[in-house]
């Protein structure tokens, strides 16, 4: 088999499992994954159109300036939030929502909780450098 | 086979470098600004606030890495073909599209109009130029005389560069299909599939310029058409493909995942274990190379790949990872492979199609040479600083302590303060090589005079002449 010929199999042979890959990442179900409401629908939109992301993360993803919200309302009552989403903090800006952003942004977080927890203090560390929950 | 000296005459592809080095400087100014928030909690709050400036600095510092490789790589396909690119209007077409989007994000960020995600927060009707560019690109590449057959390495990686960036764009932008989006394990699972793969792609566009650069000076093509190099192109592309689980491990995504992600990442210890090998000989060709101005950045970019690598082979542990993730070790991780290899990278591109000589090389040679320094020594402590910030977040997050985020953060400010002083040097460092780059171009000299440097070959001839 020529070298050229070699080179192009593996390139192909790759590129069919990365697609095969990315099927199964596309169409498998996820056990947790139960869609968001469409109040949390909204929700989600507004956290991405005001940015919130910049500074908070979820799942340990996102911009370092702020606390992580993954599971924010399950450690805060209801009524916190809405203080803070209402008038901000020092750090953070009012962004000055309406009732219904402040509700649907609580009904995310609400969503966003129930799909798992976030804490690294979670896991179970396992000899072979593996995590479980 | 030494490589003949290309004369370029017009190259339509400087204006990305030019571009690209023009967003650097803007990523460098939003960087500092956005710091201050660090330092001082609250400062510009109410007027000019992180979500503003977060994304300034990371999509700015985003697209001078695309807009400098794609310069990159159409300049040196010409010189790699010895022939100049076809289509000129298509390249100018792909370089209004980019310049046009780039300036229409920056500017919508000014006016708080987000709706995107991290790194790409803009409003996703930019998706479209964006996407019609990256189109036209690959058709630049691919009717330029693109041939894989017999091709060297780096052509390959150009190749699956240009595919593969494509691909993962789209794919970042999947979240618009509302099946995705309300699933948010899902959602993130995809997100962060496509940004690791895209990452990966960037870096085969850079990697493949940076071989095709030290065959260049070498003045032989012996590498890049050795087996080895296509081993480590192999490794790489599998990396690219299947490495991207450990942005997630502590999403409740599908274990498999994990554990495909760590496999496959510890395939790169044996990148890492080559490195060490062959120690000695990158030390020999150092020596011999070290006065060569492209080459300075090479070589500061290879220490740098060094710890890089070394940080992300333990991130993708996932028992280490628990006490990274989340923190400014990742911020460390992100800059450190931003900042030290892929813009060092494009530094010594920009620097090798520039030329070595001319006036503005000549008398800013000090400048430059003080730059590089001083970029690397404050890039090491912004890096070490950042680091240790973060596992001090990390044994706070893994404590079962009651101090309230805000109180951690004040108790990490001696480290972001050692942070912002390192970014202001690593800033005037960067200022320092730039400068001149863009002064030779404004002065005309890249495009027009200058372009009889456009030489293949050429270092080995100068090493000689200065021997
Ligand atoms: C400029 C950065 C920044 C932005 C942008 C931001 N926040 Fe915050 N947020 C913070 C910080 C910092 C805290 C922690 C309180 C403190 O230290 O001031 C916080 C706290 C919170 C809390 C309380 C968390 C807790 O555990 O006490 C919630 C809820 C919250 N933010 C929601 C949001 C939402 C929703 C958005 C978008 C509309 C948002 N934040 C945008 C910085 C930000
Ligand atoms: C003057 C020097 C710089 C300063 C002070 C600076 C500062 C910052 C800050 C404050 C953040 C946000 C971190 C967070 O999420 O909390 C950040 C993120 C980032 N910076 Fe810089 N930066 C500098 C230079 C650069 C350069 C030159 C590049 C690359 C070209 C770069 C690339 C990035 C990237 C990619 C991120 C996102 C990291 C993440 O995943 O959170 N930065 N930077």
């Amino acid at each position: 088999m020529s070298d050229y010929r070699i080179k192009t199999l593996v390139f192909v042979g790759l590129s069919l499992s990365f697609l095969g890959y990315t099927a199964w990442i596309y169409f498998h179900k996820e056990r947790e994954d139960h869609p968001a409401n469409a109040a949390a629908q909204h929700g989600k939109m507004i956290w991405q159109e005001k940015n919130c992301g910049s500074c908070h993360q979820l799942y340990g993803l996102g911009g370092h300036l702020g606390p992580d919200l993954t599971n924010v309302y399950a450690s805060k009552p209801e009524a916190y939030i809405r203080a803070i989403l209402s008038a901000g903090t020092p750090v953070m800006p009012n962004f000055h929502l309406s009732e219904n952003e402040k509700a649907d942004l609580i009904e995310f977080f609400k969503y966003t909780n129930s799909t798992g927890t976030s804490s690294p203090k979670s896991f179970t560390l396992h000899a072979d450098g593996t995590i479980s929950k | 086979m030494p490589m003949a000296p290309y004369q370029n005459k017009n190259n339509y592809a400087a204006p990305f470098i030019t571009t690209g080095l023009i967003l650097l400087c803007s990523a460098l100014l939003f960087g500092l600004l956005a710091a201050i928030q660090y330092i001082v909690p609250g400062w510009g709050r109410d007027t000019f606030s992180f979500e503003k400036l977060r994304p300034l600095h990371v999509s700015s510092a985003v697209f001078w890495i695309i807009a400098g490789a794609m310069g990159t790589v159409l300049t040196y396909l010409q010189e790699h073909n010895q022939k100049p690119l076809k289509n000129k209007a298509l390249v100018k077409w792909q370089f209004y599209l980019f310049a046009a989007s780039f300036a229409g994000i920056l500017i919508s960020y000014f006016f708080g109009v987000f709706s995107g995600r991290e790194y790409w927060e803009f409003h996703p009707l930019f998706a479209i130029p964006i996407t019609i560019g990256w189109i036209l690109f690959i058709i630049n590449f691919t009717t330029n005389h693109l041939k894989l057959k017999g091709a060297p390495v780096y052509v390959w990686m150009w190749f699956t560069g240009a595919v593969f960036f494509l691909f993962t764009y789209l794919e970042s932008n999947l979240w618009l299909i509302p099946g995705v989006r309300n699933h948010l394990v899902k959602d993130m699972t995809i997100q962060w599939k496509s940004y690791g793969s895209m990452v990966g792609a960037w870096n085969q566009l850079i990697y493949g310029s940076s071989i095709y650069l030290m065959d260049k000076i070498a003045g032989n093509k012996k590498y890049s058409h050795s087996p080895i190099a296509f081993g480590l192109y192999f490794l790489g592309l599998f990396n690219l493909m299947f490495n991207w689980g450990h942005h997630i491990y502590t999403l409740p995504a599908h274990a498999a995942i994990q554990y495909i992600a760590y496999i496959v990442s510890m395939t790169e210890l044996y990148l890492f274990g080559r490195i060490i090998y062959l120690w000695k000989s990158s030390v020999t060709t150092a020596r011999k190379n070290i006065h060569i101005r492209p080459f300075q950045f090479l070589l500061s970019a290879d220490i740098w790949v060094f710890m890089t690598l070394g940080l992300a082979i333990a991130m993708s542990v996932p028992v280490l990872n628990l006490y990274m993730h989340g923190t400014h070790v990742i911020v460390a991780h992100t800059m450190g492979a931003t900042i030290g290899i892929n813009s060092l990278l494009l530094l010594a591109f920009a620097y090798d199609m520039a030329g070595s000589q001319g006036e503005v090389m000549t008398r800013n040679k000090k400048l430059i040479d003080r730059g590089i320094v001083l970029t690397n020594i404050s890039l090491f402590v912004f890096w070490l600083a950042l680091i240790i910030a973060g596992f001090m977040k990390s044994f706070w997050q893994m404590s079962d302590t009651t101090e309230p985020f805000g109180a951690m953060m004040l108790r990490l400010q001696p480290y972001f303060r050692v942070f912002y002083i390192a970014g202001l040097g690593l800033a005037t460092g960067l200022g320092m090589v730039i400068y001149p780059l863009l002064k030779k171009q404004w002065t005309k000299r890249l495009t027009r005079n200058a372009a009889s440097e456009f030489s293949g070959g050429s270092y080995q001839e100068k090493a000689v002449e200065i021997a």
